[in-house]
């Protein structure tokens, strides 16, 4: 165990743990704001790298590729969005088919093949595994990534101020209130979706210049650690009372936390065929937390809690 | 105002549970009336509140709300003509948004919604004024999640917001049922100002006789999913909670005996 190996590993993680903090952002507006444990992410996780790819490997410039995979995953979110409302198909398993569904779509994009690579010296990319260390810091795919949550944050916090964006929120908060105030429930229920899954299919267009390629399994267990990043911001930065921007950054500092620890159990030695059972574990202890606290640990066991305690 | 005519809905039709709740519901409100509607447990009084609120759709009938045949249209369209409290307290308010916002989300009621800012700075200064009208301190904690909010708070923040916009229609379903006799008393002395205030044609069930003959102007009773009892000026005023047992006695055949509404 050589702690330079570690250090070494470290800015690749950052900046891996930054683009799926974009991810964590959009599984926070369904988890959170909508109050929907949205699945279709795990497909769309690969459905915005394969647009990106496709299309730089056919002449496009990076940005509109990028814009057109962030389209592709609003489509997504919007078929899982009928799927649950039009369709009356409860949201788990309305995420759950068109994840299903996509494995095929994206295989098509991807003009059949399971993975398609884009070079790094041949195209001109934004982010690259390549540009994590001796670039100029505005090539730094760590800065990159970084404005690009920035501008995300700014923009989400911007549109959930809006009448239609507290609509949303109030959706997610309580519907029968919601549609008693006038608000169609089962539109902004389709917009938080769309919105979601456009941010992680842009993420994932980023992931996969970042890695050099787009493959057909890049998106499994995309839930998970977008679950762990939301979950982790929430445990460690909670305490902090900041506003919606803040919980949102929190997110992505989550992620990047879940990705350092990833780094540090792989140095440790841990199979890295084991980690998505790792993974699967930490959240499952972190999503009990809440649970177990109010269950097995009554109030007044802390300190200065009521005498009878 | 408001007509209702010929209203059937059946729940759990050809099944083992099923229920006749409303058998032909006829009732016309004219402008600033105030009903309050008693009826034994089944009767068909919150089914008729959510009849008229579009909940779901009714099996047969008709429903005018000011001349606007409102039978079809969705829940979240009809929420531009009506204002509703509900029980529970919990299902009128957005836990987890503030007050401001809630108060914000109701003056939007019936308006498109688009990326206009939620809540603006005169807005506030206005729901500051309104809530002093409930006089519960509330318009000093604009910016309190209303999850922190008593029960009977929140009741009575769902009845500004209920008529912030002014509704054609204001329907309370029991809202002070799941309050404490105090609070109760507060939450319904502030439904009178306010109705009074705005002439606001208002529904109101309840299970409290007393509040029944003390409150509003007209009162019908419910029975079976039809009204069987519809009083109101002097010959309501001097209704007594004696009244209301035989006329129940005389309807049900002393089924109301153990009902829960002779402890009221």
């Amino acid at each position: 165990m050589n702690i330079t190996t570690l250090l070494n590993a470290m800015p690749g993680a950052c900046a891996q743990g930054l683009i799926w903090g974009i991810m964590a952002i959009g599984v926070y507006i369904t988890y959170k704001i909508l109050d929907l444990a949205d699945l279709t992410v795990d497909g769309t996780m690969c459905t915005g790298g394969a647009v990106c790819i496709m299309m730089m490997l056919n002449g496009q410039s990076v940005g509109v590729s990028l814009l057109c995979a962030f389209l592709a995953g609003m489509l997504a979110g919007l078929v899982t969005g009928i799927f649950h409302t039009a369709m009356g198909i409860p949201a788990i398993l309305a995420g759950i088919l068109t994840q299903l569904g996509l494995y095929s779509v994206n295989l098509r994009i991807m003009m059949g093949k399971s993975n398609q690579a884009l070079s790094v010296d041949k195209y001109n990319l934004l982010v690259s595994l390549r540009y994590v260390k001796g670039v100029p810091f505005y090539q730094n795919s760590i800065f990159v990534v970084m404005i690009f949550i920035l501008v995300i944050i700014a923009a989400l916090y911007w549109f959930f101020g809006t009448e239609l964006g507290c609509s949303i929120r109030a959706t997610g908060s309580n519907q029968n209130m919601s549609r008693a105030q006038g608000i169609n429930t089962n539109t902004r229920k389709i917009i938080g979706l769309m919105l979601s899954n456009g941010i992680v299919a842009l993420a994932s267009g980023l992931y996969a210049q970042y890695q050099g390629f787009a493959d057909v399994n890049m998106g499994r267990g995309a839930i998970v650690i977008g679950l762990a990043a939301v979950i982790i911001g929430q445990v460690v930065f909670g305490k902090i009372r900041g506003n919606f921007a803040f919980k949102l950054f929190a997110v992505a500092l989550g992620a990047i936390i879940y990705y350092l620890v990833i780094q540090v159990v792989l140095w440790m030695g841990l199979n890295s065929n084991d980690l998505k059972l790792l993974s699967a574990l930490v959240v499952a202890i972190f999503l009990a937390i809440p649970y177990m606290k109010g269950k097995y640990f009554a109030k007044g066991i802390r300190k200065g809690g009521s005498a009878n305690a | 105002m408001l007509k209702i005519t010929g209203v059937k809905k059946t729940f759990n039709a050809g099944t083992i549970n099923e229920k006749a709740a409303l058998r032909g519901l006829n009732l016309t409100l004219n402008e600033g009336d105030f009903v309050t509607v008693i009826g034994g447990n089944g009767a068909g009084k919150s089914t008729m509140l959510n009849a008229i609120a579009g909940v779901w759709p009714v099996d047969e009938g008709s429903i005018f709300i000011d001349d606007i045949n409102v039978t079809k249209l969705p829940e979240h369209k009809r929420a531009s003509y009506l204002g509703r409290v509900f029980q529970d307290p919990m299902t009128g308010t957005a836990a987890s948004m503030m007050i401001e916002e809630n108060l914000a989300l109701a003056a939007r009621r019936g308006a498109r919604r688009g990326l206009r800012q939620g809540i603006t700075n005169s807005e506030r200064e206005e729901y500051k004024e309104r809530l002093k009208i409930l006089d519960l301190g509330l318009e000093e904690r604009l910016t309190s999640k209303v999850g922190l909010l008593s029960g009977g708070q929140r009741q009575a923040l769902t009845l500004l917001m209920a008529t912030l916009k002014r509704p054609k229609v204001l329907l309370l379903d029991e809202h002070t049922a799941a309050l404490d006799p105090k609070t109760a008393a507060k939450v319904l002395d502030a439904t009178d100002r306010i109705v009074s205030k705005d002439n606001l044609t208002t529904i109101m069930i309840t299970h409290n006789m007393k509040d029944a003959i003390v409150h509003g102007n007209r009162l019908v009773m419910m029975y079976e999913g039809r009204i069987i009892y519809d009083v109101a000026g002097e010959e309501k005023k001097s209704l007594k909670v004696s009244d209301l047992l035989a006329k129940f006695e005389q309807v049900s055949g002393g089924e109301f005996a153990n009902d829960r509404m002779i402890l009221a």
